[in-house]
């Protein structure tokens, strides 16, 4: 090296050193060993060993080696595997009533939520919107900073303002310090809320509720003199009438409701017993009435009057003959007296739910099937009333300090009272909330809140329990709760949640309270916290129904949206893309109106309409309703919002327009058609079945005539060629009974959430991309004045025989061994074929890139890191929650023992509050699912076509009253 | 030659095989005329749009397109379809006619041909980007062996259709290169510029005309003809199977495959006649491209529009007679659905129109056969959509109904895939002899070529 002229160059340090193994190593040509291969190398193996480094020589730019040092844990944490989830108990609630929940937490990071088998207001079930919670956790519009005026503050300055302000009314005792909350049952936070009166006495809280429950109370008071809770057993009430309630689907209670009303009518088609049977007494349709065995449209103005003649023909009196189904459906309570039931709806009118009681007072249901308790709300208020006098105390410059602690009052107080008119004269105004939304514009200070899976506190459910909520994780922008707001203004700034928690509870449970609090945490509710029945006796007469004022006008409802309830959920995904029930309609509310009301309105669907009620005029596009009862208008709220964030922004009509205080359920208005279209997106165009046998139906008479009369229906093909492919291990099945189904949405939401299922917005569900791999079919069986809904969950059936699979090109969807019809996502190359020869259309493609959003840091927390989230151009479907079957098989291989029945639960199963869908081993004849497929009512859909579905239908019953069937048709 | 008095001649009396190679090579050495320039210019523009729609996708992938579920099909598979149908006369006429001795081939054999195989080119792009990954359909799609350890799936009609695709574009070329090399010697010789010389020179082969080469010559062209015949047949029967083997009321049908390939011969046919009419007029080929070839042409239309008709009477006929719901439906939604227009226009144009051909008077009338022949390739793409689309868009399950329509971005595809096919077919018929000049020279008075090639003779 040294002779060489020029700079000295060296390799190594070797070289360098110029070490004797070096010097050995240049006169090599090979280096060592490489040379002294074997000698029969030939020219062969030169170019199999330079085509394999060519190769590895590839590999090594495959895999992009982290630049970050990882740092292991110091301490690991206990029980944290990856790859292996940890479920904590803690709750979710909706209008502060709680439903129990199980969190899957991948690692630290929360996934998916799952309902408490224990909690009583849950029973392994949940409704979408607990479902989706997990989705408004990681929402990355939510509000991430304190701000004063926009600018950014830290909390102790905020809570340094706050004293401040306390202090300033302590000297005046509280004088014009007020409060603002939506519904509170946390004993926690009424606690703290009362310790901060006792400093300043004079100080007022109010609560305001949009889809509150005023009228419940109201209804309880006038019947009993106070505003008592009424909680219903339909594990045993065998004849129900609903007064415009939604039992199944709306309202506290409304999970373990619906799972006993189903769980009777589907024994009563294996057992002895009678089947409960449910009139739907109905102003608008409802997800319930969909399940009825008699469904009456009626009125809202005539509601009180049906009710009234319900009650005078129980009591033996001469019924109003304008509602001729009151006799028999009278006749049927008296002969099921103490087993029957009477709901009324959560928006009838007070005396409609004082009627209720009286009725269920004189079948003797008190304490039988309607159960009496104390108030589960911390502060049972007129909340109206409440608002009302805080709105005119601001209005009068009586309001200096105003904390609103949630709640979007800006946006949905009513539109007449003037809210945010009254806001601005207030001196100081802090808001807690989830978002920087229309009500924080109006308030300098705006604490972000923290979300319900990142936060303590505690909560009851519909009974009363006392449900704990525990975080799933430190809040992602270290939002406060409103309970350290409190424990701020009362001069702990610095108290945690857990602390603040624990110290409520340890005065409550002062002995073996750490046992106790454990217990209650692990459990997710505190045990035996359930609120006693109580024996109350209806005192009041309740006024006679008003004639009827013929009023020139229309009537309009108001409901909450099905999918966004209140506007809360607006910028919720998931929330905003599940087609509603009954309409499918996604994205979008509409003015909903009867075919004949279109008619004579001179409008179709999507035609615009202006609704004009008390001064105010709203411009909403029209949605035919059938069932409606005729010149009603249905408008579904919390659409419209403009600081909802940018995927609820804008979406729909802002009902809260026309809802004034002197009409918050229901409202007169004129109606006349506005001339132009907006373009609405459902996912369901077609509601006729063509005759065709999808949803088979009959009575439990015609069950008992002929068990088989649902697979009569179509032939099945059973002869072959060849023999069919022998299943010797699991076979997987499943079996949905049709005759439970609410169509209530919590399954589409529940796999959406479990299998990473994009949304994808109003213009691609117009186009008919929807991406869900569960979809409620609903087909209508009558007039369409009042026609019989049936739903229909439909998933991939995973034909044994699959259309899909022999026209695959690259073998993409293939069967499995055990009858599952599986996906490989990294072998489709999108040719769309398997889509088109589907029969039952349940494949999903990935027309863009849909998951474009979940490269947003914070939204790739949410995936569930056992399922692929699929790129653009890729087909996809339903797989029986593949990952979920197979983390059960490695359970079970783990503890040698076989694969126990109900051990795999697919997420829409486990969702489910009625229990409609049952997944299992069909080669295991004592597994459900083998049972329910070897009764007589299971049939598959479009079987005739001789797939052989894995997917099968139990048939739907119904228990119609004969007497008012023969009237009806008479 | 009585039977065929009546008859106009194959080709026009007076020409010697000189003054027909002299015609003929003229189109191509001679100074490129005006109007080529536009058109190409016009062609190419629009072969652009496929080049900004392929971008597109592969940026984007299909969901530029109006497609969705249940129609996950749209007009992407309708071109697909109606391109590879074009390509069938070509075919048809170079093989089946060859085979069978027919000479008035001779005069539009190799056109046809050249628009086979840009038919095939426009097709094959359906093929590739109507998949959801283009980027792996270009290879995926083909048995190779693999690290994977997986074959494509040979149950599949869409792995049938990738074989019997690209086995018809690899015989289709090498059956119409294999026939242009006499006639690219006779260019190379006949060449004044150099660069012209060379080019036909190195593709010519070293063609010489000797009595070895043109016994290769006819050897290799009868065996391709052999091997090209069933391809006339296979490749729509594929095609076809692509629905025909779905379970897709309107696909799932018997007649599909002979339904196919006559509507494949019936809208090839009608394409060479719209590219032959305005062809012949602007290089003054009418003596080469006669009457006889057009009317000729119009009576196999006819022939194949029948057939088409009667598979659409059988189609309903079927509806009606397998008592199948699901099958009525369709029927009555084919003809009474959103898509109703579609089914009566197609009616119009494949059934009603070709029936004025049975009047000598409009097979006489070139303006009246280059009408019905745009008229026929129109209806036959309607035809595809009522088969894709009106199927496809109300199945089984009410339900998943829905509809579709065609974005801009459909529509650039198909434009574009126009504009390559007509770029292409400039590009041929500037570059190389539109007829066949050998096969010509055959054909002309007095030359005894014609009892050779067994026209008959009294």
């Amino acid at each position: 090296m040294k002779t060489l002229d020029g700079p000295d160059f060296w390799r190594s340090l070797e070289e360098y050193a110029d070490t004797p193994e070096f010097a050995e190593q240049l006169g090599r040509e090979f280096p060592q060993y490489a040379s002294e291969w074997d000698a029969g190398v030939s020219r062969r193996r030169f170019l199999e060993l330079s085509g394999a480094s060519l190769a590895l020589a590839g590999l090594t730019a495959c895999v992009k080696q982290p630049r970050e040092g990882l740092v292991p844990y110091v301490k690991q944490p206990e029980e944290v595997i990856p790859g292996r989830p940890l479920f904590f108990a803690t709750a979710s609630t909706l209008s502060g009533y709680a439903t129990g929940i199980l969190v899957e937490s991948h690692t630290g990071r929360p996934t998916k939520v799952e309902g408490n088998p224990e909690h009583p207001a849950s029973l392994g079930a949940t409704d979408l919107f607990a479902q989706a919670s997990i989705l408004s956790l990681y929402d990355p519009d939510r509000s991430q900073t304190i701000t004063k005026l926009g600018q950014i503050r830290t909390w102790p300055a905020f809570a340094e303002e706050l004293q401040a302000r306390v202090k300033t009314h302590r000297a005046i005792f509280g004088e014009g310090f007020r409060l603002l909350t939506p519904t509170v049952t946390s004993p926690a936070l009424a606690a703290k809320i009362r310790e901060l009166n006792a400093l300043l006495p004079k100080a007022r809280w109010h609560q305001w509720e949009p889809a509150g429950r005023d009228l419940v109370r109201a209804g309880a008071r006038l019947a009993f003199g106070q505003p008592i809770e009424t909680r219903y057993d339909f594990s045993k009430a065998d004849v129900i009438v609903s007064l415009d309630a939604d039992p199944f689907t709306f309202g506290p209670g409304s999970l373990v409701y619906a799972r006993a009303f189903a769980r009777r009518r589907r024994e009563a088609a294996t057992g002895s017993f009678a089947p409960p049977r449910y009139y739907a007494i109905e102003t608008t349709p409802t997800s319930s009435g969909a399940l009825a065995d008699h469904r009456i449209s009626l009125k809202p103005s005539e509601l009180h009057a049906a009710a009234a003649a319900l009650f005078a023909a129980v009591a033996g009196k001469s019924a109003d003959s304008s509602f001729p189904w009151v006799a028999s459906c009278a006749a049927d309570l008296i002969a099921h007296a103490g087993r029957s039931l009477v709901i009324p709806g959560e928006h009838a009118p007070a005396e409609v739910h004082a009627l209720a009681h009286l009725l269920n007072d004189a079948l003797s249901n008190l304490g039988a099937t309607a159960i009496l308790t104390d108030p589960v709300e911390a502060e049972p208020v007129d909340q109206l009333a409440s608002l009302t006098a805080l709105v005119s105390d601001m209005k009068a410059g009586r309001v200096d300090t105003l904390l609103i602690l949630g709640g979007n009052p800006a946006f949905d107080a009513p539109a007449d009272l003037g809210f945010v008119e009254g806001l601005k004269k207030v001196a100081f105004r802090a808001r807690l909330g989830l978002y920087d939304d229309e009500t924080s514009q109006y308030c300098p200070w705006h604490v972000n809140e923290a979300h319900e899976l990142e936060a303590w506190g505690d909560a009851r459910a519909f009974d009363g329990t006392v449900t704990i909520l525990q975080p799933l994780i430190e809040p992602l922008y270290g939002g406060k709760t409103a309970l350290e707001v409190l424990a701020a203004a009362l001069g702990q700034p610095a108290a945690k949640g857990l602390d603040l928690l624990r110290a409520h509870w340890q005065k409550q449970h002062p002995d073996g309270f750490d046992a106790f609090f454990r217990k209650s945490l692990h459990d997710g509710f505190v045990e035996g916290s359930a609120l006693p029945a109580r024996a109350f006796k209806p005192v009041a007469n309740v006024p006679a129904p008003a004639a009827a004022a013929d009023a020139a006008g229309l009537e309009v409802v108001f409901r909450t949206d099905p999918g966004i309830f209140d506007g809360r959920f607006a910028n919720n995904g998931w929330l905003q893309e599940v087609p509603k029930p009954l309409t499918k309609l996604t994205w979008d509310n509409a003015a909903h109106v009867s075919l004949a009301t279109a008619k004579r309105l001179g409008v179709k669907n999507e035609d615009l309409v202006a609704i004009t009620a008390g001064g105010a005029t709203l411009t909403a596009p029209v949605w035919i309703l059938p069932g409606q009862p005729d010149d009603v208008v249905t408008l579904h709220f919390g659409h419209g919002r403009t600081r909802a964030g940018r995927v609820g922004n804008g979406t729909g009509v802002n009902a809260y327009r026309l809802r004034a205080a002197t009409g918050l359920w229901l409202a007169t208005a004129s109606v006349q058609k506005a001339g132009g279209t907006t373009e609405l997106a459902t996912t369901q165009h077609h509601f006729n079945m063509e005759g065709r046998h999808l949803v088979r139906t009959g009575t439990f008479e015609e069950y008992r005539k002929d068990p088989e009369f649902a697979r009569r229906l179509e032939e099945v093909p059973t002869i072959s060629l060849y023999p069919g492919f022998k299943y010797d291990g699991h076979a997987w099945g499943l079996a949905v009974n049709l005759s439970s189904c609410t169509g209530c949405n919590a399954c589409v939401v529940a796999c959406q959430s479990e299998n990473n299922i994009p949304t994808i917005g109003k213009e691609e569900v117009r186009r008919g991309r929807e991406m869900h791999w569960i979809r409620i079919d609903r087909y209508y069986e009558g007039s369409p004045d009042n026609p019989l809904v049936h739903n229909q969950p439909v998933m991939c059936m995973h034909c044994e025989q699959a259309p899909c699979e022999v026209v695959c090109p690259v073998a993409a969807t293939t069967h499995s061994e055990e009858g599952i019809n599986e996906m490989t996502y990294n072998r489709c190359i999108g040719t769309k074929y398997c889509s088109n020869n589907c029969p039952y259309k349940v494949r999903r493609f990935n027309f863009f890139d849909y998951n474009k959003d979940k490269h947003l840091p914070v939204l790739t927390l949410l995936a569930n890191p056992n399922v692929t989230v699929r790129q653009k151009g890729v087909m996809e479907k339903c797989n029986y929650c593949i990952q979920r079957v197979n983390r059960a098989r490695m359970d079970a291989e783990k503890e040698n023992r076989p694969l126990r029945d109900g051990e795999i639960l697919t997420a829409c199963q486990q969702v489910c509050p009625t229990e409609a869908l049952v997944f299992g081993d069909i080669n295991d004849p004592t597994s459900k699912v083998a049972k329910l497929r070897n009764e007589k009512l299971n049939y598959g859909l479009l079987e005739e076509l001789n797939t052989r579905p894995r997917t099968t239908y139990l048939a739907k019953l119904t228990n119609p009253n004969e007497d008012l069937l023969r009237k009806e048709e008479g | 030659m009585s039977a065929n008095a009546d008859r106009p001649p194959v080709i026009a009396p007076g020409y010697t095989p000189a003054t027909v190679t002299d015609k003929i090579s003229a189109v191509v050495l001679n100074k490129t005329p005006r109007w080529w320039y536009v058109g190409f210019a016009i062609s190419f523009l629009a072969a652009q749009l496929l080049f900004i729609t392929i971008a597109k996708l592969l940026v984007l992938t299909v969901g530029i397109w109006g497609i969705n579920i249940p129609v996950a099909w749209g007009i992407d598979i309708v071109n697909f379809v109606w391109w590879i149908g074009i390509g069938h006369a070509g075919t048809l006429i170079s093989a089946i006619l060859l085979l069978l001795r027919q000479t008035w081939r001779t005069s539009i054999n190799r056109f046809a041909e050249a628009m086979t195989l840009f038919a095939v080119a426009a097709a094959a792009q359906f093929v590739l980007f109507h998949t959801g990954r283009q980027w792996l359909a270009v290879y995926w799609l083909f048995p190779y062996p693999n690290t994977m350890g997986v074959w494509p799936q040979f149950r599949s009609p869409l792995m049938w259709d990738v074989f019997a695709v690209s086995t018809y574009a690899t015989i289709s070329a090498l059956f119409w290169f294999v026939g242009l090399i006499p006639d690219l010697a006779t260019l190379r010789d006949r060449s004044k510029h150099w660069f012209g010389k060379i080019t036909y020179g190195m593709l010519a082969m070293g063609w010489r005309g000797s009595a070895r080469h043109w016994h290769n010559y006819e050897t290799a062209s009868l065996l391709l003809a052999g091997l090209a015949t069933p391809l006339v047949v296979s490749v729509h029967t594929v095609v076809s199977f692509d629905f025909a083997v779905g379970i897709i009321p309107g696909w799932h049908a018997t007649i599909f495959p002979p339904y196919f390939v006559a509507g494949a011969i019936y809208s090839g046919f009608a394409m060479v006649m719209t590219l032959a009419i305005p062809l012949r007029k602007v290089f003054g080929l009418e003596d080469f491209i006669t009457m006889r070839h057009l009317q000729n042409m119009a009576k196999i239309m006819l022939a194949t529009g029948l057939i088409v008709a009667y598979g659409y009477g059988i189609e309903l006929f079927m509806a009606w007679y397998s008592g199948n719901t699901f099958e009525q439906y369709m029927i009555h939604n084919r003809i009474l659905g959103p898509y109703g227009w579609i089914w009566l226009l197609l009616l119009l144009c494949n059934v009603l129109t070709p029936q004025f051909l049975w009047l000598k008077k409009v097979r006489n009338s070139v303006l009246g056969l280059f009408f019905i022949s745009i008229i026929v390739n129109i209806g036959m793409w309607l035809e595809r959509f009522v088969i894709i689309v009106t199927s496809l868009h109300r199945d089984f399950l009410p339900s998943s109904w829905g509809m579709y329509t065609p974005t801009r971005w459909d529509w650039s595809f198909f434009v574009g895939t126009l504009g390559l096919f007509f770029s292409l077919m400039f590009l041929f018929i500037r570059f190389l002899p539109v007829i066949s000049i050998f096969e010509m020279r055959g054909i002309t008075t007095g030359h005894d070529f014609e009892e050779q090639a067994g026209e008959v003779k009294p």
